[in-house]
């Protein structure tokens, strides 16, 4: 159980290793990578620089990870987050659930996930080739997600 | 409880320290990510604190504009507009996040 905020890339494989490290209770690992996209609205983009509020971002993530951990029977999670400039192609962001059977590991990660987008305090600027820069606006899609897992 | 329409710094005696914070384009209009301001007493929702800092120059008016897609978090928990700010000493604003 841990969250992480960075701004180095991770290794996936190192971090399911660590997460599953010789443990014979777990039988489904669930990871989900987000990924810098090249372009925005048919536009290309050369950079994309994640601000986040220091603090409030770690207590957050670990209020999701907490409210994951209370609905599924959950072995591990990890979630670990970058910040600053990222290049297309880039990682955003790593979620791991760990658990005995599938079902709670898939329906965990989309829950962090889901719960990530709309809560954990970070802010997407998407730059330009002519130079300008736009915050990424929210996406209505994504409250919608959450709202399926209201209880 | 009293409805503060027109709360102004200069009819208010008794006042507080809080730090207010700022993120995203909400940071870039104010022109600062950080500060530690007076604000009176007598404000007890965020609402209200947000109408307050309108007041005090072009930039807070403009970056709390469009006050219904501001975000705010006390203390750094999530909160509503209604929300009471007595006990808040960190008070954030922010767009809609955009993480993932």
């Amino acid at each position: 159980m841990a969250v992480r905020v960075q701004q180095e890339n991770f290794d996936i494989g190192a971090e399911i290793a660590a997460l599953t490290n010789s443990r014979t209770d777990i039988g489904a690992v669930v990871t989900f990578t987000g990924t810098v996209r090249g372009s925005a609205g048919g536009a290309p983009i050369t950079t994309m620089t994640l601000e986040h509020y220091p603090g409030m971002t770690e207590a957050e993530l670990g209020r999701v990870e907490a409210e994951a951990l209370e609905r599924w029977p959950l072995s591990g999670t990890l979630i670990v987050h970058r910040v600053g400039e990222l290049n297309p192609g880039d990682n955003i962001v790593l979620v791991i659930t760990a658990s005995a059977h599938r079902h709670a590991a898939f329906e965990a990660a989309e829950f962090l996930m889901d719960y990530l987008k709309s809560r954990a305090p970070f802010w997407k600027k998407e730059a330009r080739p002519d130079g300008a820069a736009d915050w990424v606006d929210a996406r209505e899609t994504d409250t919608v997600a959450l709202e399926r897992w209201s209880k | 409880m009293t409805t503060l329409d027109h709360a102004s710094p200069d009819t208010t005696s008794q006042t507080r320290t809080v730090t207010l914070r700022y993120f995203a384009w909400v940071r870039e209009k104010v022109g600062t990510s950080e500060e530690a301001i007076e604000i009176p007493t007598n404000l007890e929702t965020v609402a209200q604190l947000i109408d307050w800092l309108k007041q005090r120059g072009e930039n807070y008016s403009a970056a709390f504009e469009r006050a219904e897609v501001i975000r705010t978090a006390l203390d750094q928990t999530h909160a509503g507009p209604q929300s009471s700010i007595a006990d808040a000493d960190e008070i954030a604003f922010f767009p809609p996040v955009t993480g993932g």
